[in-house]
């Protein structure tokens, strides 16, 4: 019968029923970090519990850890204290750490692909929704909360339903200046943010075949924002290439085997899915969020909505958001003065969106009065900037140029909005609060419209600001 | 080890509107910063409940009439985003034992039924016609019984929904899967052996 990448996997990596009709799924790789691991850790050692396979567990830091400053003890001794803690934690139950010192630290959902460790057909669990990320590469990833971590490291399963899978095929072509992040933004703004509820997402399409493993990772990172616990693309040959040769991928003289069998992960071309949602590419402009979740968003040429255009309960939710944006409903997005720009996060923190924004940011200055931070997602993408001069064009440009990590994206560490800033952000959550300010607020768009929004120091169309 | 079997939920409700209010603010990102979720109740809603002075704002959770409540109500997609299980520990140590929404999402409700908290599902029309009496009544008690998928308040009886893996779990008292899993163990390693990657 023909299966998706969803079924072959999960197939795959069944362990047995379990007594409430759940599954007892077996997750091949465990990504840790310092903010929900600690629990986890401590009920093992309440329960006298082993680590059942320390080799498939691998941890870094990076939800707390400062950008500014790599000196330790870290001023905020909370933050210090977490750190230390995971140090400790790998070291006693024998799990492979990318510490900051080791040149290969970075967003947890940046060093699995870059190590290699991030595989095709494998399961991949991490306690972070974004764990996605991951789908990119034919891997079935997704979001768990701290008592499954415990469950994981203790048996390396968990319990688990099986999702529906959507497919959503985005046909045609991008048009210049639309990025995966503006693919992503309109999936999530045309299904809504509970719209992928019980779903597992397959992206396919030709934008997605034309599309580098950085494009799909950014648009898989985002799926959890619809709803969507997990989504992935098929593996292929661009899947292939980029493994070769990482240090956790298979070495030479299995490798070729090992691809062979990745691509026999690929959904079967009869596969039947739960649902499948077609968006053509050219329909697809710059986007922009305008409210407090991921889905009110709109094209940059378009207006924010009014109240009164949306029906039902989705009628407070537009304004509340207005309300908190301070924003007036039927105003245009473009020309909102911006305080923050934020260049970064496991959505948009690779060498890819580095190169793109450096390509127009070369010569420009960022707007007097923004406050621009550029924070690669790794210490490896800061390695490569500094190779090929981005660093210096992003600092001359007037961007801090910063340490690896996830800053504000999620403001845990010294990385925050200030009372009700505005902040252009390459990042993926726009929620009240998320960026360290109760009353701070975040648009949500692609890294060149980031850049755009720091040169003019408005929202602006990316593709005037820079000629493209 | 035994588990409760949580077959019924009863206490007084407080009603916190809203579609997809995410777990950063349930528990705002800052109270992550610990290493147990010991002290997790203080940063419930933090955000919403208190000014920057930490004088409390006007929200259903610091309404007097409402003190005490066991049971919190609110709409669709309640829980989205960040994958924190701080934000149902945080709900749970706050006194809370169950939560009733037209939705949640995925992660959220994992976590909660683990921790042997239904997360049980209304329509739009029934949580408002709940939530209209506990506005008339605020200390009318509502009974969630988890077993039959129904909650009763004021002589009233709703039809409810839960998910049948977390309703068997709930009932049984097996919430927590952890035994269970590890008496898997021969199993696991078969087939972690026929996978290459875990070789």
């Amino acid at each position: 019968m023909a299966k998706t990448l969803y079924q072959k996997v999960w197939d795959a990596h069944s362990v047995t029923k379990l007594a409430n009709g759940q599954t007892q799924l077996l997750i091949g790789t465990h990504l840790i970090h310092e903010v929900t691991s600690p629990q986890a850790f401590g009920m093992l050692r309440d329960m006298g519990l082993k680590v059942r396979y320390p080799q498939r567990t691998f941890a870094t830091v990076d939800h707390i850890v400062p950008t500014h400053t790599r000196v330790e003890p870290y001023e905020d001794p909370l933050a210090d204290a977490m750190i230390k803690e995971l140090r400790k934690n790998c070291k006693e139950f024998g799990i492979t750490f990318f510490d900051t010192h080791s040149g290969m630290q970075g967003i947890v959902h940046m060093v699995g692909p870059e190590q290699g460790i991030t595989q095709p057909g494998t399961t991949i669990a991490c306690g972070d929704s974004h764990t996605a990320t991951h789908g990119a590469f034919g891997a079935i990833a997704f979001g768990i909360g701290t008592s499954q971590v415990r469950d994981v490291l203790a048996t390396q399963t968990m319990a688990m339903s099986p999702m529906k899978v959507r497919r959503i095929n985005v046909n045609g072509k991008l048009k210049p200046g639309v990025y995966a992040k503006d693919v992503i933004l309109h999936i999530i703004k045309v299904l809504g943010v509970n719209g992928g509820l019980g779903y597992a997402y397959e992206y396919g399409g030709e934008v997605f075949d034309n599309f580098n493993m950085e494009e799909r990772m950014t648009v898989c990172n985002m799926s959890i924002e619809g709803g969507a616990r997990c989504g992935y693309v098929n593996p292929d040959q661009k899947t292939i290439d980029y493994l070769r040769g990482r240090p956790y991928a298979p070495k030479a003289a299995t490798f070729d085997e090992a691809a062979a069998r990745w691509l026999s992960f690929a959904s079967d071309a009869d596969a039947s899915y739960d649902d499948i949602v077609t968006i053509q590419g050219e329909d697809i402009e710059p986007s922009v969020t305008w409210g407090i979740t991921p889905g009110q968003g709109c094209f940059i040429g378009d207006s924010i909505p009014t109240p009164e255009s949306v029906e039902g309960g989705e009628r407070a939710n537009v304004e509340l958001a207005l309300k908190h944006m301070k924003f007036q409903g039927g105003e245009p997005i473009k020309g909102k003065a911006i305080d923050v720009a934020f260049f970064g996060s496991c959505t948009n923190g690779r060498i890819s969106d580095f190169r793109e924004a450096a390509k127009y940011l070369k010569g420009k200055k960022v707007k007097e009065g923004v406050r621009a931070i550029a924070v690669p997602g790794s210490q490896l993408v800061k390695a490569e900037c500094a190779k090929e001069g981005i660093d210096k064009i992003f600092s001359e440009a007037g961007f801090e140029w910063r340490e690896a990590g996830c800053s504000m994206c999620l403001a845990m560490n010294p990385d925050k909005l200030i009372d009700d800033e505005l902040c252009a952000s390459t990042s993926n959550r726009n929620f009240i609060g998320r960026q360290g300010s109760k009353t701070g607020r975040t648009v949500l768009m692609s890294p060149l419209m980031v850049a755009a929004a720091a040169v003019t120091g408005q929202i602006s169309d990316a593709r005037e600001v820079f000629n493209i | 080890m035994a588990l409760e079997k949580i077959t019924q939920v009863v206490g007084r409700g407080v009603y916190v509107p809203g579609d997809d209010i995410d777990t950063d603010r349930i528990i705002p990102a800052r109270y992550l910063k610990c290493v147990t979720f010991d002290d997790l109740a203080e940063g419930m809603f933090a955000d919403v409940r208190f000014d920057s002075k930490g004088h409390e704002m006007k929200h259903p959770l610091n309404d007097p009439r409402f003190k005490g409540a066991s049971i919190m109500i609110s709409n669709k997609n309640f829980g989205c985003g960040s994958s924190r299980e701080h934000a149902p520990q945080s709900i749970y140590r706050s006194g809370f034992r169950a939560i009733i929404a037209e939705s949640f999402a995925e992660i959220f409700f994992g976590n909660s039924i683990t921790l042997g908290m239904p997360c049980v599902e209304a329509s739009y029309e029934q949580i408002s016609a709940m939530t209209a009496i506990l506005e008339a009544a605020p200390e009318t008690e509502i009974t969630i019984d988890v077993t039959n998928k129904r909650v009763s308040l004021a002589g009233k009886t709703f039809e409810v929904n839960i998910k049948e893996t977390a309703r068997d779990a709930l009932v049984n008292g097996r919430w927590d899967p952890l035994g269970e899993l590890l008496e898997a163990d021969v199993k696991i390693s078969q087939v972690a052996s026929s996978l290459a990657y875990m070789a």
